[in-house]
């Protein structure tokens, strides 16, 4: 009985390895690939933003606000380009709740990195707003005063 | 004959006691909830939702006469701050009154006084020998204008036996960064805010509007406490750290999410005067378990700390954010829980991409004063399913933890108000 369990195991694995390996093949041969194309907005969101906001984009009650039908991210989009340039660290309620936690200024990421994370949660986590584009935050930042952190 | 009549009165007279006794015991007569209020708790306990209270209820203290003052976050919609909520013999317990206008964190009763904080403020209210605050509108402010940031802004406190408070004075940073949280945002050398938070400062209970000046910096390097007790077994003060976050973010060359969402660990110190625990300079690995230099101050997450800097008392898994600390001295639970520590742990959000953990009570064993043998989770469910948990959407949080005369234990909830009892169900 024992045997027959290891035996079953051991079918197990072979089968689930099988797929495991055909995976790590295809992710090296696409390496290349993937750092020739657009920037992702999704790989920027999970790199710098998913820590804090979380993979739902639905923050954390009272310390990071969510990205989903919030103002600050569905509404003017110069002020939003602002909060990743700049970071934040208002003392406001944002839609009536309190968030506690400083967000760091982003300004390091280069304009085309900021319009394709912004337009990717301006598009995901049930929102349907607009893109922003990579002009847009270039002339945002050329006016830019930083303000916070 | 006449010793028959004496024996049957002798038993008449035992049963008389026997019944009285009983019926003085409000245990008796408490039943836990069906599905014990959601939890998940060890052998012979059960657990009842006392009420439901809709705010964001952080810390509570129960009276022997069956009132529970909860300290809410925020003023809820009528601008009170702090609810009374009176129990009825099965437990279950309706708002009584409220009063005070200041959201914050810390509330509890010692020798005659309520005592509740804001965020820059202490105040004590006087009671009368049924622990009913006399005068609500009017409490005597003991300590006033402390410094409070947007992040770990609120203090909470303990009470000694000999007339102090031992105020939280959280750090308004994440590691006292140039650019707080930021990414290679070197740490600002000295970190100069330590002399003002970032620890525990000592104050009077008898004595008006103390600060800074009238305070005692009692120990340093503590970056935010919520969760405070005094231990009267060996007479000290034991406070539980909220560790710093961002290893991964700040410092991705250094730390793995992996390493990052289970470093640093969340400390439990035991302070005497003069403590130093290290922040911002180090954090303590539970996994190397050695002092860490931070790499904000030249730490590659190998260096080793200045000795100087004080061990834990325990370490916990990193961001389960230990906001409640009790030293249970009731004598309901079994033995091996008297002078032992429950901690309440908020929850984590600092994990993420990693799943979350906590959002639940954990037992620490403790002999003699000190914590003796591993620590269990003692209370879990609040979250409603370990899926929730891992996605840091928890139902309820737990994060305030208070002792009832007849040794029940207390839990308040600070996400949607709810405020948990747990007893020992088995005789």
């Amino acid at each position: 009985m024992a045997r027959m369990k290891k035996y079953i195991l051991i079918i197990g694995c072979i089968f689930s390895c099988v797929p495991l390996i055909a995976q790590v093949k295809t992710k090296v041969k696409s390496r290349p690939v993937a750092g020739l194309s657009a920037v992702s907005g999704k790989g920027i969101y999970e790199k710098y933003c998913l820590t804090c906001h979380q993979a739902d984009g639905g923050g954390v009650p009272n310390m990071n606000p969510p990205l989903t039908k919030i103002s600050y991210v569905l509404g003017d989009k110069t002020r939003l380009i602002k909060v990743v340039l700049n970071g934040f660290s208002e003392s406001v309620d944002i839609d009536g709740e309190s968030y506690s936690n400083v967000m760091p200024s982003h300004d390091f990421l280069k304009d085309q990195e900021i319009a394709a994370v912004l337009t990717y949660v301006r598009k995901n986590f049930t929102n349907k707003a607009g893109p922003i584009t990579t002009a847009q935050v270039k002339a945002v930042r050329t006016t830019n005063k930083k303000k916070y952190n | 004959m006449k010793s028959k009549l004496f024996r049957l009165m002798i038993a008449l007279a035992a049963f008389a006691v026997s019944i009285t006794l009983y019926a003085l015991k409000p245990v008796g007569d408490v039943i836990p909830d069906a599905d014990n209020a959601g939890l998940k708790l060890p052998d012979g306990f059960g657990a009842l939702k006392v009420a439901e209270t809709g705010a964001k209820a952080r810390h509570l203290v129960v009276t022997p006469q069956g009132d529970i003052y909860v300290k809410l976050a925020r003023p809820n919609k009528e601008g009170k701050s702090i609810l009374v909520l009176h129990e009825a013999p099965n437990g279950k317990a309706e708002l009584k009154s409220s009063f005070g206008n200041y959201g914050g964190t810390e509330v509890a009763l010692k020798n005659g006084y309520l005592y509740a904080s804001s965020n820059t403020e202490v105040f004590k209210y006087k009671v009368n020998d049924k622990n009913e605050v006399i005068n609500p509108d009017q409490p005597e402010k003991i300590v006033t204008g402390l410094k409070a940031g947007r992040q770990h802004e609120t203090k909470s406190f303990a009470l000694d036996n000999d007339g102090n408070i031992y105020v939280n004075i959280g750090a308004w940073f994440n590691a006292c960064q140039e650019k707080d949280r930021g990414l290679h945002s070197p740490g600002i050398p000295g970190c100069p805010i330590l002399d003002s938070m970032g620890g525990v400062w000592q104050f009077r209970t008898d004595k008006l509007n103390q600060s800074y000046g009238e305070g005692v910096r009692y120990a340093t390097g503590l970056r935010n406490m919520v969760g405070m007790d005094w231990n009267q077994q060996d007479n000290q003060l034991f406070v539980m750290q909220h560790g710093r976050d961002n290893l991964n973010s700040s410092w991705p060359e250094l730390y793995t999410t992996k390493q990052s969402a289970e470093l640093p660990a969340e400390c439990l110190y035991a302070l005497k005067k003069g403590d130093n625990a290290g922040w911002p300079f180090m954090y303590y690995d539970q996994i190397q378990h050695k002092k860490i230099q931070a790499p904000e101050y030249g730490g590659d997450g190998k260096k080793e700390a200045d000795a100087k800097y004080i061990d834990p008392a325990m370490a916990y898994p990193g961001h389960m954010a230990p906001n409640g600390l009790l030293f249970y001295t009731g004598n309901q639970f079994p033995a091996k829980y008297k002078n032992g520590a429950f901690i309440a742990f908020h929850g984590s959000w600092n994990r993420a991409p990693e799943p979350q953990a906590g959002y639940f009570v954990v037992f620490q064993p403790f002999k003699n004063g000190k914590p003796d043998g591993n620590w269990e989770v003692f209370a879990d469910g609040f979250s409603g399913s370990p899926e929730k948990t891992a996605a840091g959407r928890a139902d309820h949080r737990p994060c305030g933890l208070a002792q009832g005369a007849d040794g029940s234990l207390y839990v308040t909830d600070d996400s949607k108000g709810t405020i948990y009892r747990i007893i020992y169900t088995k005789k």
